[in-house]
C-alpha cells in the first residue's frame, strides 16, 4: 500500500530537478503569503465581493491585465532559462527533455495565456468606454470568459510541479504529441488547459462583436468608430471563425489519446497532415487575432499625440477588414515544405505576400499622421515609434519567408525564430505595452513614472535587437530551432552568446517596468482630469478610474473623435451643459462564473490523469452552475439618482 | 539614444558583413537547387529593401521634423487626413512589388519540381528518419548507411523522404531547402552538389529527446569515388538485417554505420507499415520512383495480407 502510494506520488508530482523543487517551495510560500494577508487584513470578503464576482468589464479588464503580466514573467523566465541553455556550445545548464518542456511551455503561455488576455483586457476596458457604453453586451459572460481563461492558464500551469510540462512543441504535431510518443499527462495538460481557456476566448469574441454592433452611443455610426474599437470588431471576427477550429482540432487529438484513436495517425487511416492543417487554420488567424488590437492602440496613439487626426481613416478601416478575410487564406505556408505540390504552394506563397499590402498601407498612415502633426514624445508614443521599424523589417522578413522555395531554406530555422518574434514582439508586445502606458492612467487614476519608463523602453528595445538579429543570421547559418545543445564546429556560439545577452537585457527592461507600476501606486501622478492626454475619443470624457456605470449620461456622437468635437464645441460655447440624470440598469455581481470554472478546472485535471470520476465530477459541478444561472431571474438592478450624484461629486467632475 | 543606435548599428554590421563567412551556409550554396534558392533569396531583400528603406527614411525624417518643440516652424495641420494621391501610392506599390515577387516564386516553385540536369541519370536515395537518426538506402546500389551520405557531384539526387518516427525534415542547407520526411508518406526532393566536398545536413523538425542529434555529414565526391566508395562498402560493411533494422528504429542514437545489402522492398515497407496503404503515392513521386513504388507496392500489398492474416 506504502509503496503503491510512494510510487503514485513520484509520478504525480515531477521530482528530481532542484529548479522544480524550489518552484514548489515558491508556489507554497506564495499562497500561504497571500492567504496570511487576505485574512490579516480581512479583505477575504472584499476580494469576494469586488473581484471574484464581478461583473464590471473595467474590474474584469484588470484581472486580465495582472494574469497576463504574471504570464509574461513566466513566459520570460522559460525564455532566459532557454537562452542561458544555448549560449554556448555543448553546454549542460538543462537537458533535453527539460528544455523541451521549457520551449513548448513558453511558445504556449506567451500565445495563449499572454497575449491573448493582455488583448481581452484592453478590449474589456477600453472598448465600452470608447463606445459610450455603460457595460459589454453580456457582463454575466464576459466574468464566465476570464474565469474559463485564468482557470485553464492555472491548470496548464499546474504541469510544471505535477505531472510534467507538456514537450512536443507549442503547436503539438502528432505523432510526436500522441500517446506512443508522448504517453505521460503534459500532453493533456496542454489540450486541456487550453481547450477550457479557448471557450472563453470565443464567448469574449461573441460578446465584443455583439456589444461593439449593439452598444454604441447614440450617434456613432459605424464608421464614426474610433480605430481601436474597429480593430476589436475585425479581431473578433478573426475569433468567431478560428477558435471553433481550436476546439475541434484539441477534441481530435484528445480522442486520438483518451481513446485509441486515429484520426492524427496513418496507422488506421488517419493522417497527422490533417492536424496540421487544422491547427494552423487557426494559428495563422490567431497571429491577426493579437496583432490586430496593437495596430488600433497604435492608431489611436499616433493621432493623440501627433495631435492631428488619424490619416486615412477609411483606408485603416478597409486594410483591417481585409486583412481579416486574407488571415484565412495562408495557413498552408506553415508548411511549404510538406509536399504540398508546387500549385498549392504558390497559391499560398502569393495570397501570403499579399496580406503584406494592407498592412504596409497602416504604417504610411501612421507615418502621414504623424506628417505635419506635432509629435509628443510620451512613453505611449515612443513605443508607437519603435514599433515602426521594428515591424517594417519584421513584416519585410516576412514576405521573405512567404516566398516558397525561399522557405525551404528558412523553415524550421533560426531566421523563421527571429521572424515570427520581431512581429510579435515588434508588432503585439510592443503594441500592448504602448497601449498599458496610454490607458493606465483612465484604469487607475495616475500616471507611471517617465524615467523608469524611459530606462523601460530602451533597455527592451536594445535588448530586443541584440537578442533576435543575430538569430537571422544563425538561420543563415543553418541553426535549426528547437535544439537545446550544439557543436563547436558549426561556428554558432558567439552569435548565441550575443543573442543571450539581448534577451537579459528584454528581461531588465521588464523588471523596470514592474518597479514603475510599484513606484506608481505610491508615487504615480494622480490625473485628476481624466483627460491626460488631451485625447480625442469618448474614454477620455469621463473620470479615471471611470465610476462603475462608466457614463452618468450617454453623450451623443456626432462624428469621429467624438471627444474632441465635445471639447472643441465647449470652447466655442465657453460654458458646460448641465447633466440632467436618470437611474442607470446594471447588471449585478454573481458567484456563478468562478465556481463553475473552478468545477472546469477540476474536470480539466481529471481529464488530464484520465480519473473519469473526477471528470465527471467537474462536469456535473459545470452542468448544475448553468443550471443554478437559468433560474437566477433577479440578475439586475437599478442605480438610483442620488447615488449617481453623489458618485459624480465626489469625482469632482462632470461630464 | 546616439548609444543606442551605434550598437544596433553595430549588430547589423557584424551580422550582414558575416554573411561573406563560409559558415554561413544559405549563403554559400553548393548546388544547383541551393542557388536558384538563394538566388530567390537575394531577389526578395533587394524588393523588400526598396520599401523598407524609405519607409525608414521617412520615419526618421518625419519624427525630427515634426517633434513637439517649442519655435518648430514646421507646418501644422491638425485636420488633414485624406489624400487620395498619397494613398494611391502606397497601395500601388506594393501591390506590383508582390506581384514581381510572385512572379518570380511561382517561377521558380515550378522549376524546383524538376530534376536540376536532365542529361544525367540520377540517383536514387530512400531516406527514413528514425527515432534518432537518419537511415539513408540506395536501392540501385542495394547498399545502406546511417548518419552519413555519400553522392556523386554533379548527378542529381533524388531523396525520396519518409519516417518511421514522428515527422522530420531533411535539409542539407548547402545543396537545397528541406522536405518534411513523414510516416506513411514517400515524398521526392531533388538535390545536387556541383563540387567536391562534405556538408552539413540535419534533421529540421523538432522529434522529441534526441532530435538535437540528428545530424548528418553528406559527402559529394566524384562519380569514380563514388564507385569506389560502394564497392568498398559492399566489401566491408555487414549486410542490413530485419533484426538489425528493428533495433535501428528503437529510440537512440547512434554512430555512422554502412551495410552492403538491405532486405529487399525494406522501404517500401516502412511506408507501407505507417499507413501508406491509404494514401496514393502518385501526388509526391516523379516518374523513376513512381515505377520502383509500383512494383514494391505489389509486393507490399502481399505482405501487407500476411501481416494480416498473421494478426488474425
Amino acid at each position: 500500500m506504502l509503496d503503491k502510494l510512494k510510487d503514485f506520488s513520484s509520478h504525480f508530482f515531477v521530482t528530481g530537478e532542484p529548479m522544480i523543487y524550489g518552484a514548489d517551495v515558491a508556489i507554497l510560500l506564495t499562497l500561504a503569503g497571500i492567504i496570511f494577508v487576505l485574512t490579516y487584513l480581512k479583505k477575504w470578503k472584499w476580494l469576494w465581493r469586488e473581484w471574484l464576482t464581478t461583473v464590471d468589464h473595467k474590474k474584469i479588464g484588470i484581472m486580465y491585465m495582472l494574469s497576463s503580466l504574471l504570464m509574461l514573467f513566466r513566459g520570460g523566465v522559460d525564455a532566459l532559462l532557454m537562452r542561458m541553455q544555448l549560449a554556448f556550445p555543448q553546454w549542460h545548464f538543462l537537458d533535453s527533455n527539460h528544455y523541451n518542456e521549457i520551449f513548448t511551455t513558453h511558445g504556449t503561455i506567451m500565445i495563449l495565456f499572454m497575449a491573448m488576455p493582455l488583448m481581452f483586457a484592453f478590449f474589456n476596458i477600453v472598448v465600452p468606454l470608447q463606445i459610450g457604453a455603460r457595460d459589454v453586451a453580456y457582463p454575466f459572460l464576459n466574468a464566465v470568459s476570464f474565469w474559463l481563461f485564468f482557470f485553464g492558464a492555472m491548470l496548464f500551469n499546474l504541469s510544471f510541479v505535477i505531472g510534467g510540462s507538456p514537450d512536443a512543441g507549442w503547436l503539438s504535431y502528432p505523432p510526436l504529441s500522441g500517446m506512443q510518443f508522448s504517453p505521460g499527462p503534459g500532453q493533456d495538460f496542454y489540450i486541456w488547459g487550453i481547450q477550457i481557456s479557448g471557450i472563453g476566448s470565443l464567448a469574449s469574441g461573441i460578446n465584443f462583436i455583439m456589444t461593439i454592433l449593439k452598444m454604441r452611443a447614440p450617434g456613432m455610426k459605424l464608421m464614426h468608430m474610433p480605430l481601436f474599437t474597429w480593430s476589436v470588431l475585425a479581431s473578433c471576427i478573426i475569433i468567431i471563425f478560428a477558435f471553433p477550429v481550436l476546439t475541434v482540432t484539441l477534441a481530435l487529438l484528445f480522442i486520438d489519446r483518451f481513446f485509441d484513436g486515429h484520426l492524427f495517425t496513418m496507422t488506421g487511416g488517419g493522417n497527422p497532415m490533417m492536424y496540421i492543417n487544422l491547427i494552423w487554420m487557426w494559428g495563422h488567424p490567431e497571429v491577426y487575432i493579437v496583432v490586430l488590437p496593437a495596430f488600433g492602440i497604435f492608431s489611436e496613439i499616433v493621432a493623440t499625440f501627433s495631435q492631428k487626426k488619424i490619416f486615412g481613416y477609411k483606408s485603416m478601416v478597409f486594410s483591417m477588414m481585409i486583412i481579416s478575410v486574407l488571415s484565412y487564406f495562408t495557413w498552408v505556408h506553415h508548411f511549404f515544405t510538406m509536399g504540398a505540390g508546387a500549385n498549392v504552394n504558390v497559391f499560398f506563397a502569393i495570397t501570403t505576400m499579399a496580406i503584406g499590402i494592407p498592412t504596409g498601407v497602416k504604417v504610411f498612415n501612421w507615418l502621414f499622421t504623424m506628417f505635419r502633426g506635432r509629435i509628443q514624445m510620451t512613453q505611449p508614443m515612443l513605443w508607437t515609434i519603435a514599433f515602426i521599424p521594428c515591424f517594417v523589417v519584421g513584416g519585410a522578413t516576412g514576405v521573405m519567408l512567404s516566398a516558397a522555395p525561399a522557405d525551404y531554406q528558412y523553415h524550421n530555422s533560426y531566421f523563421l525564430v527571429a521572424h515570427f518574434h520581431q512581429v510579435l514582439i515588434g508588432g503585439v508586445v510592443f503594441g500592448f505595452f504602448a497601449g498599458l502606458y496610454y490607458w493606465w492612467p483612465k484604469m487607475f487614476g495616475f500616471k507611471l513614472n517617465d524615467r523608469l519608463g524611459k530606462w523601460a523602453f530602451w533597455t527592451w528595445n536594445i535588448g530586443f535587437y541584440v537578442c533576435f538579429m543575430p538569430q537571422y543570421a544563425l538561420g543563415f547559418m543553418g541553426m535549426t530551432r528547437r535544439i537545446y545543445t550544439y557543436d563547436f564546429d558549426m561556428g554558432w556560439g558567439p552569435l548565441n552568446v550575443i543573442s543571450t545577452v539581448g534577451a537579459f537585457f528584454m528581461g531588465i527592461g521588464f523588471i523596470f517596468q514592474a518597479w514603475q507600476i510599484l513606484h506608481g501606486i505610491k508615487y504615480g501622478e494622480r490625473d485628476v482630469t481624466g483627460d491626460p492626454w488631451n485625447g480625442r475619443t469618448l474614454e477620455w470624457s469621463i473620470p479615471s478610474p471611470p465610476p462603475h456605470y462608466n457614463f452618468a449620461v450617454i453623450p451623443t456622437v456626432t462624428g469621429q473623435d467624438a471627444w474632441w468635437t465635445i471639447k472643441e464645441e465647449r470652447k466655442k460655447k465657453k460654458a458646460k451643459e448641465t447633466a440632467a440624470f436618470s437611474p442607470i440598469h446594471m447588471p449585478k455581481n454573481s458567484g456563478i462564473p468562478f465556481i463553475m470554472s473552478i468545477f472546469w478546472f477540476i474536470a480539466g485535471f481529471g481529464l488530464t490523469f484520465h480519473w473519469v470520476w473526477v471528470a465527471i465530477f467537474g462536469l456535473t459541478g459545470v452542468g448544475a452552475c448553468l443550471l443554478a444561472r437559468s433560474f437566477q431571474y433577479n440578475s439586475d438592478y437599478y442605480i438610483p439618482v442620488d447615488e449617481i450624484q453623489h458618485t459624480e461629486d465626489s469625482v469632482g467632475r462632470v461630464g | 539614444m546616439h548609444i543606442s543606435k551605434l550598437i544596433i548599428l553595430f549588430v547589423f554590421i557584424t551580422i550582414f558583413l558575416a554573411g561573406c563567412d563560409s559558415r554561413y551556409l544559405i549563403l554559400n550554396p553548393q548546388g544547383a537547387v541551393a542557388q536558384k534558392e538563394y538566388q530567390l533569396i537575394i531577389f526578395s531583400i533587394i524588393l523588400c529593401a526598396i520599401v523598407v528603406i524609405p519607409v525608414l527614411g521617412l520615419l526618421v525624417y518625419i519624427v525630427l521634423r515634426y517633434r513637439d518643440k517649442p519655435g518648430n516652424k514646421a507646418p501644422y495641420r491638425p485636420d488633414w487626413d485624406d489624400s487620395k494621391r498619397l494613398e494611391f501610392i502606397w497601395w500601388g506599390i506594393p501591390i506590383i512589388i508582390i506581384g514581381i515577387l510572385g512572379f518570380a516564386t511561382a517561377k521558380t516553385t515550378y522549376e524546383l519540381v524538376d530534376p536540376p540536369k536532365k542529361d544525367v541519370k540520377p540517383l536514387t536515395i530512400e531516406v527514413t528518419s528514425l527515432d534518432w537518426k537518419w537511415l539513408f538506402q540506395y536501392p540501385d546500389q542495394d547498399i545502406a548507411t546511417v548518419n552519413y551520405v555519400e553522392i556523386p557531384k554533379n548527378v542529381p539526387v533524388q531523396f525520396v523522404l519518409t519516417s518511421d518516427a514522428p515527422m522530420n525534415s531533411f535539409w542539407v542547407p548547402q545543396l537545397g531547402g528541406q522536405l518534411y520526411t513523414m510516416p506513411g508518406m514517400a515524398m521526392g526532393l531533388w538535390l545536387q552538389a556541383n563540387h567536391k566536398g562534405e556538408y552539413f545536413g540535419s534533421g529540421a523538425n523538432f522529434t522529441g529527446e534526441g532530435f538535437a542529434h540528428m545530424n548528418f555529414k553528406v559527402k559529394s565526391t566524384s562519380t569514380k569515388e563514388f564507385n569506389q566508395w560502394v564497392r568498398q562498402v559492399k566489401e566491408t560493411a555487414p549486410a542490413l538485417t530485419k533484426a538489425d533494422y528493428n533495433s535501428l528504429a528503437k529510440q537512440g542514437l547512434s554512430l555512422e554505420k554502412s551495410y552492403s545489402t538491405i532486405p529487399k522492398g525494406l522501404f517500401q515497407e516502412t511506408v507501407i507499415k505507417n499507413g501508406g496503404q491509404y494514401y496514393s503515392q502518385h501526388h509526391h513521386m516523379k516518374n523513376e520512383d513512381m515505377k520502383t513504388m509500383n512494383v514494391a507496392s505489389d509486393e507490399q500489398a502481399h505482405t501487407q495480407h500476411e501481416h494480416q492474416e498473421g494478426g488474425n
